[in-house]
C-alpha cells in the first residue's frame, strides 16, 4: 500500500523573496508560465512532457483554476487537482502529484503557488467586506465567522499563541529553545540569497528582546509576508532518468485534518503532523534518525517545535531540550530548514510552504550552494495549514 | 474596509443559542442518542451524527483552557481594544468556546483558572464572556 517512490521530483523554480516587490507586478497565469518555462530548463524537460497539473485557487479565476491555467500554458492534462489546505497545500500538491503519477495517469505534473504582487486593476471592483479578515471566514453560515471572529480570535497569531500557552502549562516552557529556533534558521537564511533576511543575522536575545504581539510569540518568532513564488515538476521513472538533475523520488506521504478552529482540537499541544509523519516513514520503510534534513513548515516557531516532537524525533514534551541540545542550522547535528526557513526567508503566501520542498529537493540534488548539508540523502518535509488545522508529510530520497 | 466591530449574525440552527445568551442563560445542545455535548451548535451530534439534539440550559461555569494577551489588534476592527484577553474555556460539559476574559488582572490569568459567564452586550448582539469565579 501507499507510493512505492518511482515518481521524483526534478525541476524546480522560484523568484526571490522580497518584502517590497522591486519588478513587474504579474498575473498569477503570467507567473504561472514563466516559473514552469524556468523548472523545464532547470529539469532538462519540454512542456509538451507535462500531462499533469496541481494548483491552488488563482485570482483571476477562483474557480476552475486548472482549466484556465492548462489552456494558458498550452498543456493537456490528464490529471488535475485543486488543493485547497492552506500552507499545506504545497506538500499536499506533491503526494497527490506521485500517486497520480504512479498510478499511470500522466508522466509529469507541474505543481505551482505564485505568489508576487498581481497588476492594479484600473477598474476595480468595490472591496469585499466579507474577505476582510484574511483567511478567517466570514462568510454567513461559517462557524468561524460565527464563534471565532467576534471575540477576536481571527487570523493565525492568536490561534499559535493559544497552543503555545497550552503547551506552556501542560509541559514547560522554555522561552530561549524557542527563540534558538528562529535565530539558528536565520543562521541558515545567510546562506540564501533569495531569503528576506540574507544580510541579517540575529541571535536568541535578539528574538526575546524583539516586539511581543500575542504572548508568548515575538514579531521574530512569526513568519514575514513577502513576495515570491515557486513551481516543482515532478516525472516518472523513464522521464526522470532523461532530466540532467539527481532525481528526488518521493517515497511516502501522510496527511491529517481534524478541525478548522485550533479552539476545537482534540488536544491543542498534539499535532495533525503526528499521523502525516508516521505515515510517511511506514510508507518509505524510513525512520528519524535515517532523516538528514528536516524541512518543517515553520509559520511559528511553535510550529516546528512540535513538528519536532510529534515526527518523533523526541519524546513529547522533550522538544525545547532537544532544540537546545542540538545546533538546528546547516552546519549542525541536526539541520532545520536550511533555507533559513520562512522564518528566515519570508513567507511568500502559498509559496512558502512550497520553500520547505523545493529546499529539500536542492539539498538532495547537492545544489544548496552556500547552505550545503554533505551527503544530503533523506529529508522529511512537512506542511501546515491554518491554524494546526492540515499537515501534511512527505519524506524525500536521492536516487 | 468596514471597521465595525463584527457581531454573530445566527443561523437558523444557531438562533436559539443567542437568544439563550440575550436572556442571560447559556445553553447548548445535547444529543439524545449518545449523549455528547455539542458545541458550536448544529444540525447533527458531531460525535455520532443523530439528527435528535435537544437544547438544554447549563450553568455556563469553567475553566480557561488557554488564553494569549493579543498585544497588537487581531484585527483592525479590534484596534484600540489591546491588550485583547482572548482565551478558550472548556465548560464543566467538556465543549469548548472562544471567548474574551473580562474583569480579571492580567497577571492572574492562568490555564486551569475557573471562569463564570458574564453577558457582554455589543451593539444588539450578545456575547459570551467570562471573568473569573472568585
Amino acid at each position: 500500500m501507499g507510493l512505492t517512490g518511482t515518481a521524483a521530483i526534478v525541476g524546480a523554480a522560484d523568484y526571490k523573496n522580497e518584502r517590497k516587490y522591486s519588478g513587474t507586478r504579474k498575473f498569477f497565469l503570467e507567473q504561472w508560465a514563466e516559473l514552469t518555462h524556468k523548472a523545464l530548463q532547470q529539469a532538462g524537460l519540454q512542456k509538451s512532457d507535462i500531462d499533469g497539473l496541481c494548483c491552488n485557487s488563482i485570482p483571476e479565476s477562483p474557480s476552475f483554476a486548472p482549466s484556465t491555467i492548462a489552456e494558458y500554458l498550452g498543456l493537456h492534462v490528464n490529471f488535475a487537482e485543486t488543493v485547497d489546505l492552506g500552507g499545506a497545500s504545497p506538500v499536499g500538491m506533491i503526494w497527490r502529484a506521485a500517486a497520480a503519477i504512479e498510478m499511470g495517469l500522466c508522466q509529469a505534473v507541474v505543481c505551482g503557488a505564485p505568489a508576487l504582487p498581481m497588476p492594479h486593476n484600473p477598474n476595480p471592483k468595490p472591496f469585499d467586506h466579507t474577505r476582510s479578515f484574511g483567511s478567517t471566514s466570514a462568510n454567513w453560515g461559517a462557524p468561524q465567522a460565527e464563534f471565532d471572529v467576534p471575540y477576536g480570535n481571527v487570523a493565525q497569531n492568536a490561534g499559535y499563541a493559544l497552543i503555545a500557552q497550552r503547551y506552556a502549562a501542560t509541559y514547560g516552557y522554555d522561552e530561549r529553545a524557542l527563540a534558538k529556533i528562529a535565530a539558528d534558521q536565520r543562521t541558515n537564511a545567510q546562506g540564501n540569497d533569495k531569503a528576506v533576511f540574507c544580510g541579517q543575522p540575529i541571535n536568541i536575545d535578539d528574538v526575546l528582546q524583539s516586539r511581543m504581539i500575542a504572548d508568548p510569540l515575538h514579531i521574530l518568532e512569526i513568519v514575514m509576508p513577502c513576495s515570491g513564488g515557486s513551481v516543482v515538476i515532478l516525472a516518472n521513472k523513464e522521464l526522470a532518468t532523461r532530466c540532467q538533475n539527481r532525481p528526488v523520488h518521493v517515497t511516502g506521504c501522510g496527511e491529517r485534518l481534524t478541525t478548522r478552529s485550533t479552539t476545537y482540537a482534540e488536544d491543542m499541544t498534539v499535532t495533525p503532523v503526528g499521523p502525516a509523519a508516521a505515515s510517511a516513514f511506514a510508507m518509505s520503510g524510513k525512520k528519524p534518525s535515517d532523516v538528514d534534513v528536516l524541512e518543517a513548515y515553520d509559520c511559528y516557531t511553535i510550529t516546528v517545535m512540535l513538528t519536532i516532537e510529534d515526527s518523533g524525533f523526541c519524546n513529547k514534551g522533550e522538544g525545547c531540550a532537544f532544540i537546545n541540545d542540538n545546533d538546528l542550522t546547516f552546519k549542525g547535528s541536526f539541520p532545520v530548514n536550511t533555507h533559513g526557513g520562512q522564518l528566515g526567508a519570508g513567507q511568500a503566501g502559498l509559496a512558502g510552504g512550497m520553500s520547505q520542498p523545493i529546499e529539500a529537493v536542492r539539498q538532495i540534488m547537492g545544489i544548496a550552494h552556500g547552505r550545503q548539508v554533505p551527503n544530503c540523502n533523506t529529508a522529511l518535509v512537512t506542511g501546515t495549514g491554518g491554524i494546526m488545522s492540515e499537515q501534511s508529510a512527505i519524506i524525500l530520497e536521492g536516487a | 474596509m468596514d471597521l465595525s466591530k463584527p457581531v454573530p449574525n445566527p443561523t437558523p440552527t444557531s438562533q436559539p443559542y443567542w437568544d439563550a445568551l440575550a436572556a442571560g442563560n447559556v445553553k447548548l445542545q445535547q444529543c439524545d442518542d449518545c449523549g455528547s455535548w455539542v458545541f458550536y451548535p448544529r444540525s447533527h451530534c458531531s460525535n455520532c451524527l443523530s439528527p435528535n439534539l435537544t437544547w438544554k440550559t447549563v450553568s455556563g461555569e469553567g475553566e480557561v483552557y488557554s488564553f494569549t494577551i493579543a498585544r497588537s489588534p487581531t484585527a483592525p476592527q479590534f484596534a484600540g481594544e489591546e491588550p485583547q484577553y482572548i482565551a478558550v474555556i472548556e465548560l464543566n460539559e467538556g465543549i469548548r468556546l472562544n471567548t474574551v476574559l473580562t474583569k480579571v488582572n492580567e497577571a492572574d490569568i492562568k490555564v486551569g483558572m475557573k471562569v463564570v459567564p458574564v453577558f457582554h452586550r455589543e451593539g444588539d448582539a450578545t456575547l459570551l464572556y467570562f471573568k473569573p469565579a472568585s
